[in-house]
């Protein structure tokens, strides 16, 4: 199952060391975690030592190697957000969560992380959820939308977040 | 679509463009469709107009015109309806049936979708009114405005790839490069390196093929520019790499973009896709002989890969660790070949130096720092967003006249300049001009273009320690001075913060910043110090009051801050209650609250959610 959905992801990549980022950057937008398996294959399609793959993979921040929650939940925090309080939304988060920052709850429901910004500075405090960014951020709207989305799960759940 | 293949057939192109503009809808709806504004839901914005449209059968006469950043986020999603200069701004899909109503139709003014200026509480109706874009010269970044960016006929209707057909047909390689001398154009991405030396270097250097790098990975917090200007106005970016590949003779190219920034990576793929569809990139472009492609390369997030060094290790494959520059990377970067890295808004000045010449650019700016240059201004101030003004601009302009001033009534006191390589300017230096070589002898830098205005509510031994534990996680831990210096740094400053620093610790915190200055190997590095020391510099009695007096003036380091409920003010509402994340606060309703100090994490959502002004710090 993994190993024809990471050859389609590495396909015209064979021998090609430079596109080791790019590989894993849309192996980890595909899977929301790298796979050993994953990281295995590329460095053999590449031509990397699995070392390298292993160095690269744990050395950039937009890769993780384990399973992400189904939403992924992240506070933005940009110095613009930082001083209008960005983290009070950790705080809440963490709390409404019970996990810390860079967490994912048991259930595989909710991944929470830290950004250092998203570039939206004028809108602080930011949280992005499931790719949808929600700018002018207080604690009350931040729980809602946790419990929004925790009860859009319980009915059936949200179709965006499954993909 | 065929290509154009000479600059002739892009001018007929253009004419056709221009003319079919004219015959199309009277009526044109110009909606903002940046990250900023999508943030604050935009798009459900432009689908409502479009239903209201469709339903008013106005569909083929009005055109809803999607754009980039026009700079103005915090008062998003915004709109301009033209002719008229018409400006709407935090329009909700609600509005859509009454704007298409009374605007479009009855030429009426929706009052309540005008912006009220916040200094003197009036409305205004037009956008070139309002005292923000006023006082800006948006050489620049104007343009996000005028067109969709993922419609190349757009852009070439607005007179885009003119300055390439200029370039090629009457320059030679080396007019380009004395043209861009002459404008005396410097790096936008903070070192203010003269651009026009840069490329000379490349094209003199030995190797093939020569490659040109647009730095996009703008990972300073606080700055957003680079994104606003990828993701409204590709192409211009596009035709000042083209032009820059004319001058260095370089044939391949690549537009590094943090992966932070979905929608620049979208625009800038579609962009180059479009570019080479039409002739504009690929083989000999415009006839001229000139070949030259682009691809895309995703950053995977890290700080350092913004360092040009990193930057082309990370496009390599590798870790985005930097390399000593023994040998500049203009003669040996990339696979080692010959690199020119350029910023993004620093390809962008191109066309402009080409299309009005060194002396139309050195019309705004100064003698030494001519043009203009993008800055993010947010934090506490009234009006926050993007703002273009010449270099050179008093920083007391930008934040008082552009900005407003300060937001929620407190004084303002610092504005902090580029980021973690910059520093806290106190407003004692407010009439210091912005360019780059004020801000260097000040201790901060331009950096990318981030301005955080910080007010009294903002605590500069916290700032300090803010940027030090960015820096902690971001250093690439290559080498020691950064890795090691960079961490005690902030042992100090969280020492301080906490209430356990001394007086000793602080001169040593000095000589720490100094030799992370002189001893690191990377541009980032070398300017890690900046932030604590800039504001150990300029605010060194908050520093005092932290250690003499264990007091935080700010009321915002939490080891040495109380938060009270003052009985007489509390009416029991249980607002706080509710929101306290640690369930630190008790109280029957009606009854005055009350904080349990031993469970306070003193994270001062209370304080921020009372109605009543009843939660003291101290």
């Amino acid at each position: 199952m993994v190993a024809s959905e990471v050859r389609a992801l590495l396909a015209g990549r064979e021998g090609r060391p430079d596109q080791l980022i790019e590989a894993l950057q849309d192996m980890q937008a595909h899977f929301r975690y790298l796979p050993e398996e994953g990281l295995r294959m590329a460095a053999e399609t590449l031509g990397v030592p699995p070392i390298e793959v292993y160095r690269v993979a744990s050395f950039y921040k937009a890769f993780s190697l384990t399973p992400r929650g189904r939403h992924q939940l992240t506070v933005c925090m940009g110095t613009a957000c930082h001083v209008r309080g960005a983290l009070r939304m950790v705080d809440v988060a963490q709390a409404e969560l019970g996990i810390a920052a860079g967490e994912t709850t048991q259930d595989g429901a909710f991944t929470l992380e830290r950004v250092n910004c998203l570039g939206c500075c004028a809108l602080g405090p930011v949280v992005v959820l499931d790719g949808e960014y929600h700018g002018h951020m207080n604690p009350a709207k931040l729980r809602t939308l946790i419990a929004e989305t925790r009860a859009a799960d319980a009915n059936g759940g949200a179709p965006h977040a499954q993909d | 679509m065929p290509r154009i293949s000479s600059p002739q057939a892009l001018d007929a192109l253009r004419a056709e463009l221009r003319a079919a503009v004219g015959t199309a809808a009277p009526t044109t709806i110009t909606l903002c469709a940046g990250t900023g504004c999508q943030a604050s839901r935009s798009l459900p914005v432009q689908a409502a107009l479009r239903a209201e449209l469709e339903r008013a059968k106005l569909a083929g006469q009005v055109e809803i015109r999607t754009t980039g950043c026009h700079g103005f986020c915090e008062q998003g999603p915004l709109m301009i309806i033209e002719p008229g200069n018409l400006f709407y701004c935090r329009i909700t899909p609600r509005d859509a049936a009454e704007i298409v109503e009374r605007t479009i139709l009855g030429g009426e003014v929706v009052e309540r979708l005008l912006y009220t200026d916040p200094v003197s509480g009036r409305k205004v109706m037009r956008e070139a009114e309002i005292p923000f874009y006023a006082s800006q010269e948006r050489v620049l970044l104007g343009q996000n405005r005028a067109l969709d960016p993922t419609r190349i006929e757009d852009y070439i209707a607005q007179g885009g790839y003119q300055a390439l057909a200029k370039a090629l047909a009457e320059m030679t390689p080396q007019q380009v490069l004395g043209a861009v001398r002459a404008a005396g154009l410097r790096g936008r991405g903070g070192g203010g390196f003269p651009t026009a030396t840069k490329w000379q270097t490349t094209r003199d250097a030995e190797g093939e093929p020569k490659i040109l790098i647009c730095n996009a990975d703008e990972g300073d917090p606080g700055a957003y520019m680079n994104r606003s200007l990828l993701e409204g106005n590709p192409h211009a970016i596009i035709e000042g790499m083209l032009i820059g590949a004319h001058a260095i003779g370089a044939s391949r190219g690549f537009v590094y973009v943090r992966t932070e920034y979905p929608l620049a990576v979208e625009h800038v793929r579609a962009a180059i896709a479009q570019a080479r569809e039409w002739g504009l990139l690929g083989e000999n472009i415009l006839g001229s002989g000139l070949s030259f492609d682009l691809t895309v390369a995703r950053g995977a997030g890290a700080f350092v890969a913004g360092e040009s060094t990193a930057l082309m290790a990370a496009l390599e494959g590798e870790v985005s660790e930097p390399r000593p520059k023994d040998v500049h990377t203009a003669e040996k970067g990339y696979l080692d070949l010959p690199t020119t890295l350029n910023n993004v808004e620093t390809w962008a000045c191109v066309p402009w130096i080409i299309r009005e010449g060194a002396e139309g650019f050195r019309r705004l700016g100064t003698a030494a720092s001519p043009g203009t240059k993008i800055f993010a201004l947010t934090g506490q101030v009234k009006n926050t967003g993007l703002v273009e003004v010449p270099l050179g601009t008093p920083l007391r302009e930008i934040v008082y006249d552009i900005g407003g001033g300060a937001a929620n009534g407190r004084a303002i006191k610092a504005v902090q300049i580029g980021g973690p390589s910059g520093g806290c300017v106190p407003e004692s230096l407010f009439d210091l001009p912005v360019d780059f070589d004020s801000l260097r002898e000040a201790g901060a830098m331009m950096g990318s273009g981030g301005m955080v205005v910080m007010d009294e509510g903002s605590c500069m031994v916290d700032v300090a320690r803010y940027f030090l534990e960015f820096l902690r996680d971001e250093s690439c831990g290559k080498c020691v001075p950064c890795r090691l210096g960079v961490a005690r740094m902030l042992e100090i400053v969280t020492d301080v913060a906490e209430g356990r620093g001394t007086l000793a610790q602080l001169e040593l915190l000095e000589e720490l910043g100094e030799t992370v200055s002189e001893a690191s190997l990377c541009g980032l590095g070398k300017t890690a110090a900046n932030p604590a020391l800039t504001t150990l510099r300029y605010f060194r009695d908050e520093y005092l009051a932290h250690v003499v007096e264990k007091r935080c003036p700010a009321g915002v380091c939490r080891s040495l801050v109380h938060y009270t409920i003052t009985p007489e003010a509390c009416t029991g509402c249980g607002v706080c209650l509710r929101a306290c994340p640690q369930a630190a606060i008790t109280g029957e309703r009606r009854r005055p609250h009350f904080i349990d100090q031993t469970l306070c994490v003193r994270c001062g959502i209370c304080r921020e959610v009372c109605r009543f002004n009843a939660v003291a710090v101290a």
